[in-house]
Order: C-alpha cells, then sequence, then structure tokens
C-alpha cells in the first residue's frame, strides 16, 4: 500500500530537505519505489541536495498544470534504482500549484511509488499547506532550539487540522525527528534533550540525528548521507528511523561517531 | 566569577523549557480560541440565514480575554427592513 509522507517543520533551515533525501534513499535501499518531491517553488534544493540539479527538465508546476506527464519530470536516482526525485520549479510562483491539480499528481503518485516523500517549505503558508495536505503521515523535523521548537507546535497542530486525513476526522500519524542534536550539550544542560522536547511536543520520536560533519559533506557532493557515507553517525540514525517508519521496532539510540581513538575521544567531547 | 563560570558552564537548557512550557500553553489556547471563534461565527450565520437573508460579513465574533473572565461579543447586522424567510416564500 502506498504511504504519502510529510517532512515538515515550521522553521527554516533545522534539516526538512536533508531528512527527506536520508530518508526516501533509506527507504529505497531496502527495494522499495520511492518518490521524492519537492514542494519549495522558487526556492527548489532537493535537487541538488540529491545531485540531480543538472538533470532538471520539468517540474512539479509543469506537472500540475498539464504541461508535462509525471514520468517525463521524474528523475531517477543514479545510484539507486528505485529511487526518483520530482523537483520544484525555480522561476515559477507558488501559486500555480493549485489544490486540484496537486490533488491528482498526488494520486497519481501513489499508484507508481510504494512511498512518496514530501518535502515542505518553511512557513504555515500555501506550500506549506499543499505538501501536507495528501499525507497519511508526517515527520516533523526539530532542532532543540525554542524557536525550532515552538514552530514545531504550531506545525502539529496544523497537521491536526488542516490535512484532509483531519479533516474526514481521522487520526494523523504525526513522529518527531530531533536534528543537530548534541548528547555532550544536552547533559550538560546547554541544549534542550529530548525528554524536555518529547515532553513539550507529545508526539512519538522516530529518530534523534546527531550533530555531524557528515551531513554537509553529503550535501557537499549532492549525495543523501544515508549513501554516501552509510556508517556515519547521523546515516545510522536515519536508518533506523526509516526503518520505524516501516514499523520496525528499534531500540531508541543516539549514534555516536565510531572512528577515532582515545585521543580523538577525549578532545572530540571536549571540543563539542 | 570566570574561575566558576568555566567550572560550572550555565546550564540554560532548563530555562529554555520552562520558557517553552509558559509560552506553549497560551499559544495553545489562544489557536484553539480563534478555531473556537471561527466555529461560532459559521454556526450563528447558519442560524440565522435559516431565517433572514444575511450577507457572511456581517456576523462578528469576538473572544476579550481577561485573567477572570472572558467575554464573547457577537454583533449581527440585520438588513433593513428585517424580512423573513417565510415571509419573503409567502
Amino acid at each position: 500500500m502506498s504511504q504519502v509522507l510529510v517532512v515538515t517543520s515550521g522553521k527554516g533551515g533545522v534539516g526538512k530537505t536533508t531528512s527527506t533525501a536520508a530518508i526516501g534513499a533509506a527507504l529505497a535501499m531496502s527495494g522499495q519505489r520511492v518518490a521524492v518531491v519537492d514542494f519549495d517553488v522558487g526556492l527548489r534544493n532537493l535537487d541538488l541536495v540529491m545531485g540531480a540539479e543538472r538533470r532538471v527538465v520539468y517540474d512539479l508546476i509543469n506537472v500540475v498544470q498539464g504541461e508535462a506527464k509525471l514520468q517525463q519530470a521524474l528523475i531517477r536516482d543514479k545510484r539507486l534504482d528505485t529511487l526518483y526525485v520530482l523537483p520544484a520549479s525555480q522561476t515559477r510562483d507558488k501559486d500555480a500549484l493549485t489544490e486540484e491539480g496537486v490533488a491528482r499528481v498526488m494520486e497519481e503518485l501513489r499508484s507508481h511509488f510504494d512511498w512518496v516523500v514530501c518535502d515542505s517549505p518553511a512557513g504555515i503558508e500555501r506550500g506549506a499547506m499543499l505538501a501536507m495536505r495528501h499525507a497519511d503521515v508526517a515527520i516533523v523535523v526539530t532542532n532543540p532550539e525554542v524557536s525550532s521548537v515552538r514552530d514545531s507546535d504550531r506545525i502539529i497542530g496544523m497537521l491536526d487540522s488542516k490535512t484532509l486525513k483531519a479533516e474526514k476526522g481521522e487520526y494523523m500519524e504525526k513522529h518527531l525527528l530531533l536534528t543537530r542534536y548534541d548528547a555532550t550539550r544536552a547533559e550538560r544542560g546547554q541544549m534542550l534533550k529530548v525528554e524536555d522536547v518529547l515532553e513539550i511536543l507529545s508526539i512519538p520520536l522516530l529518530g534523534i540525528i546527531p550533530e555531524s560533519e557528515a551531513v554537509l559533506n553529503a550535501s557537499n557532493v549532492g549525495c543523501p548521507v544515508t549513501l554516501v557515507d552509510s556508517d556515519s553517525a547521523p546515516a545510522r540514525a536515519y536508518l533506523d528511523a526509516a526503518r520505524r517508519l516501516e514499523g520496525e521496532n528499534i531500540p531508541m539510540v543516539v549514534p555516536s561517531e565510531r572512528r577515532g581513538g582515545l585521543i580523538s575521544k577525549l578532545f572530540g567531547r571536549r571540543a563539542a | 566569577m570566570t574561575i566558576f563560570n568555566f567550572f560550572k558552564p550555565a546550564r540554560s537548557a532548563p530555562v529554555a523549557r520552562d520558557r517553552l512550557q509558559i509560552l506553549l500553553q497560551h499559544e495553545r489556547v489562544s489557536a484553539g480560541a480563534s478555531d473556537l471563534i471561527a466555529k461560532l461565527r459559521e454556526e450563528i450565520l447558519g442560524v440565522i440565514a435559516r431565517h433572514v437573508d444575511i450577507p457572511a460579513d456581517k456576523v462578528q465574533v469576538k473572544m476579550q480575554r481577561a485573567e477572570a473572565v472572558s467575554t464573547l461579543e457577537v454583533e449581527i447586522e440585520l438588513p433593513n427592513p428585517v424580512r423573513s424567510r417565510s415571509e419573503k416564500a409567502a
């Protein structure tokens, strides 16, 4: 059965696009057919993070407006056969996304893929609403930081009232993905702890992604972190999160970097 | 003081947690209230429209929040002369 997943947050820069790419790739690595869809019209970036920026011919708006077929706009990932990107438009007006057009494209995507992962734009405007509108399940990406937690609370309220599922009176499944987490700083009382954020937002935890250089390295080379550096701490956290999405019961841990000896451990802790 | 700070870095996270809890408690209530107002407005308009022809923007619902009690202000502007739907049908 096909699932539509929205990756959303309210606040910008918390890791929606990184998480969309990493989780989309992780789901595709287990052989499932996955489309990652960029809803950030005017500021598309998912294509760049996925390394598909030079292969964009048509985009979501072209398909919504009937100027291109879905198959023409979908870009197949060069590394994974079952992973596709549907880019957003870089130039067009975001009002070009019509409610009916998006509904039609989502329906068509559902018929071709096991997972449709929608990368939401920041904010609570039209684009963010359309990205979450058709979702069966939502990932709320949050940093352990006050403004991000507040915005996530707003987004959770919207997921519970503005989605098609919510309007039908059904339960909207929501998961928290805590990104850029630093366990050492949290332990020292300098950063909100996982438990603090969970208590405030009270939605189930999907994963804890540690702050790591691997994330920037992955976007530098245009490859999801789960593919390019699958043994890194954030990649392992994303891979676990993807398995939890598929219903597996995996104990929650904050993965740490495996490399490095005693000295780097000593100094690594201090530098954190 | 500096040496003291060096050994005991400021624990700012509890402050963040407390501020968020207080803020969100308030924001959730006011978000709920605006939903409530929208719902009330819609239903009041529905009841009136069953009997009187009335444009949608002529029903205003406002909530004034005070410490002890909150008041709900409903202002309905009816067109003159007031004519009920049944009269018109007759």
